[in-house]
């Protein structure tokens, strides 16, 4: 279990987040919807230690990983893949994978080999390319690549930062359908979050909706997929009661 | 063999022995006092270029401050030497250790900068290096720089011999490149080449990305500190001018010229750049008239024309049609062996 309790952040002088509880559950995908500027990816970057929460703490079971750098969080299990996927587009497929499991790989090169069968298995489409440079892949390979990366070190958690950007809508429902396997095959915990709110309804089990770095409102996804003031902000259809 | 290929793998064998088949012929051929000058100080150059490319080209952080550790180490050797009778060796080591930990502590806070930042602070560097040297003129010898600097000799052979130190210079300009090769292709190259793509990215997987960034950035200047030894030995005296920007451009230059992707680059690049310089000066004083470094405003329009043809680099010039053939055999071989399997059945 993933709790975050009261977090806030700054980036300079600037209070991103404000204050944020919410908490992911065992075999959960949790999606967090907001529109540009709501404080998504900051929240996602502080729950990977990429920026230090000035308040607040994050415990990924019972272990608190709020105030270590971002090496030192992906040991303790959780993995961010980045927004605009961040291939090493110089190296190769395998090259980037192996990558993934940078923690682990000189202990255990014999597991760097079994993740990287098994994430070949989930991403067929990979295989192909195993040899070719990352750069030269479409971008729903390289988004499949950057999903496959980040689960190359077996976390316990895995944040997804808009997945769908710049993809075609057939290709971003091919990765949600991955994520959905994510979640019932290795058991992985899943934090997804979208602009892409229609898409993102789809998969979570629960959803947050965050405004100016504040969560406005939370609730399952059916909850969520119901609430009039999202069918009007973020669904963009006028519900009966507005 | 096994041992051997766990070194040079791969298709870096034939290569290697090609430079080293070339190093061996030259003093055979080349006749000229002067144009063997050149071939040494190519070797002592590209032992810079060779780190500055694993920083450039690998890690994708840039320095224009290397003629300073380029000049920690000469000025090491230089005055522990002669003012202190310390044996050129011990100098050369000791040398190397003060510029490896000098460039670790500067790295730390440096490297957090990034692209033109980063240029500038590394270029701070080389002036701070040089009012330095100006100014501690009771130990550096200030403007006059620093005279009767002791040769090297090895065994009891004097490296005053030209091809003595030829052998010598090019002996550890080829265990620099061999360490390089094999420092590209661990796992270590692996992590400097994701960092150039992305330090975020990079981050994110567990890595510590700036003791990457400041370790491979000591190790190159440690580098640069044998070459200014070396250097230092060979020439038996140093004055500041030597190791001003104007050098660290050059360097720069050589890798860019070569081709900062590719370790054989930096090698290439320097030899190039040499023999480049020798044929402006020539070329300028005997049919115009000038003198005086005229090499500057050439290697302006060769960056120009570098970065706008050649992004890439002579070495990828030189290894494309190479690849294409070795493509081209490969498909032979393989239709070939259809051909016999068709058969067969």
């Amino acid at each position: 279990m993933l709790k975050v309790d009261g977090v806030s952040t700054h980036i300079g002088k600037i209070k991103i987040l404000h204050e944020i509880y919410f908490q992911v559950e065992k075999g959960q995908i949790v999606s967090i919807i907001g529109a540009n500027g709501a404080g998504k990816s900051t929240l996602l970057n502080t729950l990977a230690g990429l920026y230090r929460p000035t308040s607040g703490t994050i415990t990924l079971e019972n272990d608190v990983i709020s105030g270590y750098p971002a090496n030192k969080v992906v040991e303790k299990g959780l993995s961010l893949v980045p927004e605009g996927r961040q291939i090493f587009s110089n190296l190769t497929v395998k090259e980037n994978l192996l990558l993934g499991m940078f923690s682990k790989y000189y202990k255990e090169k014999k597991l760097a080999e079994e993740n990287l069968t098994k994430i070949l298995d989930m991403f067929p489409s990979l295989k192909k390319h195993l040899k070719n440079l990352g750069g030269n892949l479409s971008g729903g390979e390289q988004q499949m690549l950057a999903i496959g990366r980040g689960l190359m070190s077996n976390p316990k958690i895995i944040l997804l930062d808009e997945p769908s950007m710049g993809l075609a809508p057939k290709i971003v429902y091919e990765i949600l359908d991955t994520l959905m396997i994510i979640k019932e095959d290795l058991g992985t915990m899943v934090i997804l979050v979208e602009q892409n709110v229609k898409a993102a309804l789809k998969v979570c089990d629960q959803a947050y909706v965050i405004d100016q770095g504040r969560i406005i409102i939370n609730g399952t996804r059916d909850e969520i997929s119901s609430n009039p003031q999202v069918i009007s902000a973020y669904l963009g259809i006028k519900s009966a009661g507005a | 063999m096994s041992k051997l290929e766990k070194v040079l793998y791969g298709n870096r064998l034939k290569p290697f022995l090609f430079l080293v088949g070339l190093i061996l012929m030259l003093p055979f051929v080349v006749k000229s006092s002067y144009i063997f000058t050149i071939l040494i100080l190519i070797g002592i150059y590209s032992i810079v270029t060779l780190g500055l490319c694993l920083l450039i080209g690998y890690a994708g952080q840039i320095s224009l401050g290397h003629a300073a550790f380029f000049g920690i180490g000469a000025y090491t050797s230089g005055v522990l030497t002669t003012s202190f009778q310390l044996s050129p060796w011990l100098a050369l080591v000791i040398g190397m250790v003060t510029t490896f930990f000098i460039a670790y502590l500067i790295g730390i806070p440096i490297l957090k900068l990034k692209g033109h930042f980063l240029a500038l602070a590394t270029l701070g560097i080389n002036i701070i290096f040089y009012i330095l040297i100006l100014g501690l003129n009771q130990l550096t010898g200030g403007a006059a720089g620093l005279i009767g600097i002791p040769s090297l000799s090895l065994f009891g052979l004097p490296l005053t011999d030209k091809l003595f130190f030829y052998f010598f210079v090019w002996t550890a300009a080829l265990l620099v490149l061999l360490l390089s090769l094999n420092i590209v292709r661990s796992h270590v190259g692996r992590v400097l080449r994701s960092i150039h793509d992305s330090e975020i990215a990079t981050e994110t997987l567990g890595v510590k990305v700036e003791n990457y960034k400041v370790a491979i950035f000591a190790l190159s200047a440690a580098f640069a500190s044998l070459a200014g030894s070396m250097y230092a030995h060979y020439i038996t005296f140093v004055a500041p001018p030597t190791f001003y920007i104007t050098k660290s451009i050059l360097f720069l230059i050589m890798v860019m010229v070569g081709g900062a992707g590719s370790v054989w680059g930096a090698i290439l690049g320097t030899t190039v750049i040499m023999f480049l310089n020798e044929i402006i000066r020539f070329v300028g004083h005997t049919y115009f008239g000038i003198s005086g470094e005229v090499e500057i405003v050439v290697y302006g329009l060769i960056i120009i024309l570098i970065m706008m043809f050649l992004p890439k680099g002579l070495m990828h010039v030189i290894s494309k049609p190479i690849q294409k053939l070795k493509q081209k055999k490969k498909v032979k071989i393989k239709s070939h062996k259809d051909m016999i399997s068709q058969k067969g059945v």
